[in-house]
């Protein structure tokens, strides 16, 4: 049987006096699915996660939690089954990690013994046990992400969302974290990611949804929206010196400005041209890439906002 | 209720680690000894005065302190964390505007509380062991327990302008501003009125007036019983037809009920 989803926003806008944050969002989480969400600064992100959150209400359209209004009087059991990391947050810097932990896994309803034994738990899971008696005044900037994510994981959450989770984290922790992601996952937590740090997370994620001022670009996983973004395939070859140039069939994949060992071919010619280029004797090694995350996005981003102009240039003309 | 607890811990531990409690108790147990020993040293003598000259020494004094502290406490307690982003934080966690409101309330106000009881109180134990008069604790109890219905007023008052704002520095600008209309513009105004305005108005009107200022409520408190030579200006014409101890000190609660209530009503309209 299909478990209804944890998230469910039908039709959602959100409308201030002077701009809407968000208009007519259509989207499903289900448990366990890791969902990006990708976007500008002031693309909505943020006021999504916030009608998800509870802490305000939609304009228009529905948005359910776990199958209750989140800014509702029912909601209220369902917020300690939610784990939240803002995107600029600086606890209070008077406190200790320890102590900052503590309070909010008091709020969650722990009780003080529990609390305290929790948030231990949760810095040593982080990594910074070690500074845990230390004011948070005196953290770096890494590890004050790394105490907003171990706030966010207070109380084993059914559902995650994360505003900006690596932002400040060096490689190696950007690795730790996503890995504890995936273990959440595996869990059967329900994640939100917001980013605009690309590079790495697509490994990590099961949808992308795509957000630009206040509308849904595209959502799917990343194989869908790249179909339909139909973004060409790189290969690229060593080995060859320049003998591409002759071929008349895989000349008009290379591109003109380089030394004819690179190649952007659409997806469905990817492996007839693969099979060509192998037929070489010559070939020493080859690499095929498909469009990452970054390319898509910059696509459905480019595309965005071409019609964008040219609509308004057309209302300009009308007017 | 236990969120409550939590958020009230939280406060008032803050208010120990800043050194809140400690400074605001040794300003007042100094300058509450120091009158009590020194407050008739403009007659010549130096000594352990009378109660009422002590007590009346004392609130001239606490009037304009005790809302200066309370205000300064309490000022950033949401546009502080607002602008840290904890506020919406806070928000998401199973907790409610009027939870977290109360709860600072009661830690903040814990604070201002204790450090009144143990500041003033101290003064009342050292008049007790010179002058050696029961008496003592009654009149200290009215003082001390008007003294923190005062601070928790303006510390209720302090939310109010914590709320409204949106910067921690406009904050500051407008507690001040508050302090400095409730401690000297109001009765400067209520003065102008008596002594500028032909008919003058009666001495009923002057009291009514005059409730609409905490810090007037808790002078009246203290000074309503007092020998009237140690009373001057708007206050003694007002104390002549003064309302009872028990009226006084109910609507001194309302100024610490209503603006509590104004706060979560303005916190629950407020979006992040």
């Amino acid at each position: 049987m299909e478990k209804s989803p944890l998230v469910k926003l039908t039709n959602v806008g959100k409308n201030y006096p002077k701009l809407t944050a968000l208009s007519s969002i259509d989207m499903q989480l289900g448990q366990g699915e890791v969902l990006g969400l990708f976007g500008h600064n002031g693309a909505g992100k943020t006021t999504m996660m916030k009608l998800i959150l509870g802490v305000i209400a939609p304009s228009h359209g529905n948005v359910e939690v776990m199958g209750v209004a989140p800014n509702s009087k029912e909601a209220w059991h369902m917020r300690a089954k939610i784990g939240y990391l803002p995107e600029n947050v600086s606890f209070y810097e008077q406190l200790t990690g320890l102590e900052v932990l503590t309070y909010f896994a008091k709020l969650k309803g722990y009780t003080r013994q529990k609390a305290q034994k929790h948030a231990i738990a949760l810095l040593e899971q982080v990594g910074v046990a070690h500074a845990m008696k230390r004011q948070v005044k005196t953290y770096s900037k890494g590890m004050r992400q790394r105490l907003g994510l171990a706030q966010a994981f207070i109380g084993h959450p059914a559902l995650l969302l994360l505003d900006e989770p690596t932002v400040g984290l060096d490689p190696i922790a950007t690795a730790d974290f996503y890995k504890t992601v995936d273990d959440l996952k595996n869990q059967g937590t329900s994640v939100i990611l917001c980013s605009h740090v690309l590079p790495g997370v697509e490994q990590h994620i099961d949808r992308a949804m795509i957000l630009s001022s206040g509308k849904m670009l595209a959502m799917g996983t990343l194989e869908e929206l790249r179909e339909a973004a139909d973004l060409p395939v790189a290969i690229k070859v060593k080995g060859l010196n320049g003998s591409l140039r002759e071929d008349s069939q895989l000349v008009r994949y290379l591109l003109d400005d380089n030394n004819g060992d690179l190649l952007t071919v659409p997806e469905q010619d990817k492996l007839v041209t693969l099979r060509q280029l192998l037929a070489y004797e010559s070939i020493k090694d080859v690499s095929v890439n498909s469009a990452n995350l970054e390319q898509v996005y910059q696509y459905y981003l480019s595309r965005h906002l071409s019609s964008y102009s040219t609509n308004q240039k057309n209302t300009k003309e009308y007017s | 209720m236990k969120q409550i607890l939590a958020v009230a811990g939280k406060e008032f531990h803050d208010g120990l680690r800043n050194r809140w409690l400690v400074s605001i108790t040794v300003i007042f147990a100094i300058l509450s000894i120091g009158l009590t020993y020194f407050g008739a040293a403009a007659s010549g003598a130096v000594g352990v005065t009378s109660l009422s000259t002590t007590v009346a020494s004392l609130a001239s004094l606490a009037v304009f302190l005790i809302p200066l502290i309370a205000l300064l406490l309490s000022y950033d307690s949401f546009v502080g964390e607002q602008e840290s982003g904890t506020l919406l934080l806070l928000l998401t966690y199973p907790l409610s505007k009027s939870q977290l409101l109360l709860g600072k309330f009661l830690g903040q106000g814990g604070i201002i509380a204790l450090a009144t009881l143990l500041g003033f109180g101290s003064s009342a134990l050292i008049l007790y062991s010179q002058i050696n008069d029961p008496a003592v604790f009654g009149v200290f109890a009215t003082f001390i327990s008007s003294a923190i219905l005062l601070g928790l007023s303006f510390t209720a008052i302090a939310y109010l302008i914590s709320l409204s704002v949106s910067e921690k520095s406009k904050a500051a600008g407008f507690a001040l501003m508050t302090w400095f209309f409730f401690a000297l513009v109001f009765d400067l105004a209520l003065l102008a009125l008596l002594v500028g305005v032909e008919q003058g108005i009666s001495q009923q009107g002057l009291t009514q007036l005059m409730m609409l200022n905490p810090a007037d409520i808790f002078r009246l408190v203290n000074l309503a019983g007092l020998d009237s030579s140690d009373v001057n200006g708007a206050l003694a014409i007002a104390i002549k037809s003064s309302l009872s101890q028990e009226q006084l000190f109910s609507i001194l609660l309302a100024w610490v009920v209503l603006p509590i209530a104004a706060a979560i009503f303005i916190f629950k309209k407020k979006t992040l």
